[in-house]
């Protein structure tokens, strides 16, 4: 009997994982993928939000201050990539000037610090590469960005090393309530636990629904994106936004944690939450909405397109909290923009909410803190060398691109909840993440993964069970 | 701190190359840095023939053409290091490299020989719509995985894109027991060699459809298939030309980028045409002391021409370290009308060989076309071409002795029709 069951190991079910692994609770994450961070919380803009748009009482509103406001301390003592950037919400034309000012006062009553309206000299002078048609903005010193897979892969780590037990590859099939617990039926297993708490993003709805009469309605929301070459990373200092519409923040651009520039998203309804390709519709309008904002458009360097789903409920805040007819059943349904902002905030409350519920004391033995990762491209020279002295796979570099060593590769496959798959050596080592996106390191990677693993080079995937990159031997059909 | 002449990066056709040039220019003093743990580069994963026709005039395999210069890099004992990774080059030419063995290296250099080839560009550079699946790969990584490892990448195959890799990696995944379906080219002709088109794609009928292109990638997990349409005069997609190929691969042959991060970093200029550095007749970039040549320079279509380019190379950077490169009296090369970039872009008469190579890709297909050089206003060439077309490299000979006997500003290419 497990006292909680976790669905979904994203960026959500992954800071429960972490705030309730303090505690002294036998706790257990079921994801559907082979690694943590697969759906939502790898595909979506890194933005470290400071508040101001989401209506005033909303849970949005208030997990996003708290998110933003623990945000760079949590980021510094976990290792994961953030920067406070601030951002600008443009106008462009004199009457936007007064929705920016409404964007203020909402801000100014969630509780954001600081927010300012800048003129059209001042917002040019802070952002040389703006579209001149600018005529004013919003300015927020309070947002950030931050990198969406160390955010989750950090907390993930946390929780495994303080004895939260993940399986993956393990599709929720239903859930029932008997008595005091629940029956969770996953594969061809059944599990019992005291507890389940729902971070099953777009798919949220249909957990909550299997016990909750109080149903949910989830549509996701495609947003479509185009990364940029590290070389054009600095065309933009802040993160910048249009004026919000009904259906989400619209495009922005912006500088990742990591340095490349992103644009995007688009926001369109979709049917299949499983649908996560690009459009050329998508793509076009992404790179016309960015043409507004800045000068120019650097569409010679573009390295990739991605989309992401927002999982959005039909009441469009989110869902956090006990089901009201299902004790013990808790949801973080729902949770779309500002979740990744939201999460560690959100996980904090959720993990206190049930840990009270189950009377749980804390662990006497918490370690609070991941293992050292380093990053060899960063360091000086003296360091480098200091550094290969030491262990010597630093001096072997795998990606060229974005200069991962040997050394990296490898504590990523064997930290806790270490890489299996070649997008897991990616996002916790940028390995493939250049310009090249692994045209390169990928078979060298493979490799690796295949060594240390001791896997045959053929059951090396590029994510999940079924993405293989090897169909056979040469000639073998022959 | 290493003192060392020549520093060479890269270990490919154009680093063996340029090493022998300087070696045989009289300056023994050089080291080559190579990343790979072998000599050769790209030639190694080539065992297809047709290499060194020009150079040996006998009909190679990628390794053997490779082993010849490696072999003559031992016998003359030039120095290499391999499996190191140079890091950053200084404008005062320190050139700092890692390895696992040795840590950092550092080296001021005399002069830097930049031979680091270049790099295929990947899916995103194209925006093609869709999923990301597993199974498309670049061709060059395709032909890794099937002529060093021995791994098949896929069963069914598309490729996109008519470049003399995407051509070679038709006939070699067919002879390994894959179904090569189809060819996809954008432009309405190949970007490849006619040899190529002939031997790897008519002789084991592999459909090449000219003006199509990829508009969508299907697949969840594993690639599914790809939609290919028809293309307008722009390129763009034309609605109702669509087509839906089952297929569990796709292979990007989409063209090739010099791989100039270095270069870049340390202030080279950079010619926005090639992506390679702008050189003089002597192959010297921007940066007094640092050379180029080979397919970071531009891209080659025949490794015959890399090595001859890179020889040179060698062989002007002892000439520089000697005090014996004139740096004044330029003349500029001018490419116009249907000339998309020359390599070089200047010559200096006084450094310049006898018979000094100009080297330069068309814009679009030319047939019965004349090209033409000419000395400022005087039309000195003026030769006529079945057909030229952007996939094949064009040369024209300037003589040491047309550039001496009156002061020229410019020279001008151009293609002229009838």
């Amino acid at each position: 009997m497990f006292d909680v069951v976790i669905i979904g190991a994203g960026v959500i079910g992954s800071s429960v994982a972490r705030a309730l692994s303090k505690y002294q609770l036998k706790v257990l994450v079921l994801e559907k993928h082979n690694d943590v961070c697969e759906e939502t919380s790898k595909a979506n803009s890194g933005i470290v939000h400071s508040g101001y748009d989401a209506k005033t009482g909303t849970l949005k509103a208030k997990f996003n201050l708290l998110g933003n406001r623990m945000m760079a301390d949590f980021c510094k003592k976990y290792r994961v990539p953030y920067r406070n950037n601030g951002s600008l919400v443009l106008a462009f034309e004199d009457e936007d000037i007064q929705k920016l000012d409404e964007l203020k006062k909402q801000g100014m009553k969630n509780g954001v610090e600081r927010l300012r309206i800048l003129s059209k000299d001042e917002v040019h002078e802070m952002e040389p590469n703006l579209n001149d048609s600018v005529v004013g903005a919003l300015y927020a010193p309070t947002g950030g960005i931050v990198d969406p897979f160390e955010l989750t892969i950090a907390q993930a780590e946390i929780a495994n090393m303080n004895g939260v037990e993940f399986r993956f590859n393990s599709l929720v099939k239903s859930i029932s309530k008997s008595k005091d617990h629940f029956l969770i039926n996953f594969n061809d297993e059944i599990i019992e636990s005291k507890t389940v708490i729902n971070c099953a993003g777009v798919f949220s709805d249909e957990i909550n629904n299997m016990v909750s009469e109080y149903k949910l309605h989830i549509t996701p929301r495609k947003g479509e994106y185009c990364l940029f070459d590290k070389e054009v990373g600095h065309y933009v200092d802040k993160t910048i936004f249009q004026l919000p519409t009904a259906y989400g923040k619209g495009v922005l651009v912006t500088p990742t944690a990591e340095n490349n520039l992103l644009i995007g998203p688009t926001a369109y309804d979709v049917i299949d939450k499983r649908d996560s390709s690009t459009s050329p519709e998508g793509l076009k309008e992404v790179l016309a909405k960015a043409s507004q904002s800045i000068k120019k458009v650097p569409t010679g360097f573009i390295i990739t397109a991605f989309s992401g789903l927002r999982a959005t409920e039909s009441k469009g805040d989110f869902v956090i909290g006990e089901a009201k007819d299902v004790p013990g059943f808790f949801n973080a349904a729902g949770i779309e923009s500002p979740g990744l902002t939201a999460a560690p905030a959100i996980g904090d409350y959720l993990s206190s909410v049930v840990a009270q519920k189950l009377n749980a004391d804390i662990k006497s033995n918490y370690l609070d803190n991941r293992e050292e990762i380093i990053r060899f491209e960063p360091l000086s020279i003296e360091d480098k060398a200091s550094l290969i002295k030491k262990n010597h796979e630093f001096g072997k570099i795998i990606c060229r691109c974005e200069m991962v060593t040997l050394a990296e590769i490898k504590d990523a496959i064997h930290r806790p909840l270490g890489a299996t798959t070649i997008d897991g050596v990616k996002r916790r080592t940028r390995a493939g993440a250049g310009r090249c996106q692994g045209g390169f390191c990928g078979p060298r990677v493979l490799e690796i993964l295949s060594k240390e693993l001791n896997k045959d080079p053929r059951e090396i995937t590029k994510f999940d069970q079924q993405a293989i990159l090897l169909v056979g031997l040469d000639k073998e059909t022959l | 701190m290493i003192n060392k002449d020549i520093v060479i990066i890269g270990g490919g056709p154009a680093g063996l190359a340029a090493a022998i040039g300087a070696y045989e220019a009289g300056n023994k003093d050089i080291v080559i840095l190579e990343r790979d743990n072998q000599l050769g580069g790209i030639l190694n994963q080539c065992i297809h023939p047709g290499f060194g026709l020009h150079t040996f005039k006998e009909e190679l395999t990628g390794p053997e053409y490779a082993s010849r210069y490696v072999k003559k890099i031992n016998d003359l004992g030039i120095e290499s290091k391999l499996e190191t990774m140079v890091i950053d080059i200084a404008p005062n030419l320190i050139v700092s490299a890692i390895n696992e063995t040795e840590g950092v290296i550092q080296y001021q250099a005399k002069a830097v020989i930049l031979a680091m080839g270049c790099r295929e560009r990947p899916r995103g550079a194209l925006n093609i719509p869709g999923t990301r699946p597993a199974g498309i790969y670049s061709a060059g990584t395709a032909q890794r995985y099937v002529n060093i490892e021995g791994f098949m990448p896929g069963k069914s195959v598309v490729i996109l894109g008519s470049g003399d890799i995407g051509l070679i990696m038709a006939r070699r995944l067919t002879l390994e027991g894959a179904n090569v379906k189809t060819v996809v080219e954008i432009m309405p002709y190949s970007g490849g060699l006619k040899r190529n088109i002939v031997q790897c794609l008519d002789d084991f009928n592999i459909p090449l459809k000219l003006s199509h292109t990829v508009t969508k990638i299907h697949g969840k997990t594993r690639v599914t298939g790809v939609t290919i349409a028809r293309v307008d005069d722009d390129k763009k997609p034309i609605p109702g030309t669509e087509e839906f190929i089952e297929c569990d691969t796709l292979l990007l042959s989409v063209g090739l980028i010099p791989e100039n991060e270095l270069s870049r970093k340390v202030g080279v200029k950079i010619n926005p045409r090639t992506q390679g550095p702008i050189v003089t007749e002597s192959l010297e970039t921007s940066i007094k002391g640092i050379f180029a040549a080979g397919n970071v320079l531009h891209v080659h279509d025949l490794v015959d021409y890399v090595s001859g380019e890179a020889y040179l190379a060698g062989k002007n950077s002892v000439k520089y370290i000697d005090g014996l490169l004139n740096e004044n009296h330029m003349i500029n090369i001018v490419t116009q009308d249907g000339v998309r970039y020359s390599v070089p872009s200047s010559i200096n008469p006084k450094n310049a060989e006898d018979l000094s190579l100009i080297r330069f890709r068309s814009t679009d297909v030319y047939k019965d076309a004349y090209v033409s050089v000419f000395l400022d206003q005087e039309r000195i060439i003026h030769s006529k071409k079945k057909i030229i077309t952007p996939g094949e490299m064009e040369q024209v000979t300037i003589l040491k002795k047309w550039l001496q006997d009156r002061p020229i500003n410019s020279i001008f290419i151009k293609i002229e029709k009838e």
